[in-house]
């Protein structure tokens, strides 16, 4: 059943036409992937779908809901979060009060974010040693790390990530990656673009290849790694 | 040290009202990094709202602090409608268009007021007559004591109201990072409309603290004693809240001592030049932290 359905989506900067009549579905249960190279458009569709960007025209369906029509602010309280490129951590605010930020629309009930809050921190030990440090002073995969905690405190049933692994060491990006499948193994939806294709395509069901605005080529993640123009374009062999 | 003393109670209690307007400057500063020079005009719109509501109130047998939250009341207003109306619209084009915006705001509040009120000082009645204790010689005027009362308790509650409550949280978290605020479900448009509202309330008390030590409004009362409190603001470190009462405090102090052992004509002259000093050492203020622009 597709959870998120994009349609015809045409996004403008000014006069510039970024993205062309973009449509992808994802599924309940599926990790799907956007790659592509710099400036094709990844960022500008989930900026999109977060409502972060107004689109010109097309629709964005989030089960029954037209996001579209929603208040961006209100599109995280329809399970839906989205860890945004470049981390984009309250770098002035501690580690913990980020996490209770992610959190936020669910302020009334305090049970449930000590719950949650403890299972981040059983994911994520190193957050929970740093919980009184600022989230500036981390380092950037420790920042990834409490970037996808503070998403996944407000229990979403869709996760949007935006290059977890940009900046980060090749150790560290496998951790990230690792810890993408854990989160899906939990029954999380998620919606990937990267720039690390080989990474991305390893790890899902199905992917999009989107080149200057358009969506170039689609279908099952690992027909795409072993697709002859994908490999030349994208994974560099 | 009596002469000390004395002035030592006399700076605090303009220091607190320096500090209250000073906080209004620093949390609009804090969220949307713009100057509201409109802000010092709040302060005059109170105070006309005091001068006219006090004997309003007392002639229909209503206590006369009643008048004091109507003028929060129009503070707020007028501080929302002035965001809304004028600075909304020119958010996203870019820092000069909102501090012309800003200067002009101030510029209208200053002449609408001319044109409503007059150009004629009005003398606000007294809310609350209040002894004036004489102790061992040291003149302390008990409002000045209700003043830095009402000071500290403004302050020590907006700052647990930024620091605890979720809507604080929204607060803190708006100028960190606009687009992460939205991710995590903030209305940042509502979060800024809510800053205007409290500095502007915040500019209504402190321009009750100012007529309660200086009797008396003009239509442009509110131009020096905004700037003042600015430099304050930018002295404690913009954006800062307790930087806001710390500077506020200082440049309170600074003029009272200056005008009685140094020389009464010098007070502003040396106040500025000691920012000058204070932000050649440290260029983000006393207590500002030292961040690049986020581009």
């Amino acid at each position: 059943m597709s959870l998120l359905k994009v349609t015809n989506l045409n996004v403008h900067y000014g006069a510039i036409h970024a993205l062309h009549d973009i449509s992808l579905e994802v599924n309940e249960g599926e990790v799907v992937t956007l790659i592509g190279a710099n400036g094709a458009g990844k960022t500008t569709t989930l900026h999109t779908i977060s409502g972060l960007h107004k689109a010109t025209s097309g629709s964005i369906l989030l089960e029954e809901h037209d996001l579209m029509r929603t208040e961006p602010s209100k599109i995280i309280t329809l399970g839906m979060a989205h860890v945004p490129e470049g981390r984009h951590v309250f770098a002035g605010m501690t580690v913990e009060e980020n996490l209770l930020m992610g959190a936020f629309i669910h302020n009334r009930e305090k049970g449930k974010i000590e719950e949650d809050l403890k299972s981040v921190y059983e994911r994520f030990p190193r957050l929970k040693e740093r919980c009184r440090q600022a989230a500036g002073t981390l380092s950037g995969g420790e920042q990834q790390m409490l970037a996808v905690g503070r998403a996944l405190m407000s229990r979403p049933k869709i996760l949007l990530m935006d290059e977890p692994s940009m900046g980060l060491s090749p150790l560290l990006v496998k951790e990230i990656f690792k810890i993408i499948e854990e989160v899906h193994k939990q029954g999380i939806t998620i919606l990937l673009v990267e720039q690390n294709a080989k990474m991305a395509l390893s790890i899902a069901d199905r992917a999009y290849v989107l080149e200057t605005g358009r969506i170039k080529m689609s279908g099952d993640a690992k027909e795409l790694l072993s697709n002859d123009d994908v490999r030349k374009a994208y994974l560099g062999v | 040290m009596s002469l000390f003393i004395q002035s030592l109670i006399n700076g605090l209690n303009q220091g607190a009202i320096y500090a209250l307007v000073a906080l209004g400057y620093s949390m609009v500063y804090g969220i949307i990094r713009m100057i509201n020079f409109a802000h010092g005009d709040f302060i005059m719109v109170g105070a006309y709202t005091l001068f006219y509501t006090i004997p309003l109130m007392v002639s229909m047998g209503m206590p006369a602090w009643l008048s004091v939250i109507i003028a929060i009341l129009v503070c707020v207003i007028i501080g929302v409608a002035v965001e809304v109306i004028a600075y909304k619209p020119v958010r996203g084009a870019g820092s000069m268009s909102a501090l012309i915006t800003a200067l002009a705001m101030s510029l209208f509040l200053e002449n609408l007021a001319l044109v409503l009120f007059g150009a004629n000082p009005k003398a606000v009645p007294e809310i609350f007559s209040m002894p004036i204790l004489n102790i061992a010689g040291i003149i302390l005027p008990s409002k000045y004591i209700v003043t830095l009362i009402i000071g500290i308790v403004m302050m020590s509650g907006l700052a647990f109201f930024v620091k605890y409550t979720t809507l604080g949280q929204a607060m803190r978290a708006v100028p960190e990072d606009k687009q992460a605020s939205t991710l995590v479900g903030i209305n940042v448009n509502k979060i800024i409309t809510v800053t205007f509202a409290i500095g502007s309330g915040l500019a209504a008390v402190a321009s009750l603290m100012y007529c309660s030590t200086y009797p008396r409004c003009t239509t442009d009362m509110g131009s020096m004693l905004g700037l003042k409190a600015f430099i304050a603001a930018v002295l404690g470190g913009i954006g800062s809240i307790p930087g806001a009462m710390v500077g506020g405090i200082i440049v309170g102090l600074l003029e009272i001592f200056v005008k009685v052992y140094i020389a009464p004509g010098w007070y502003e002259a040396i106040t500025y030049g000691i920012l000058i000093v204070v932000l050649l050492v440290k260029p983000a203020g006393l207590l500002g932290k030292n961040v690049g622009e986020k581009v």
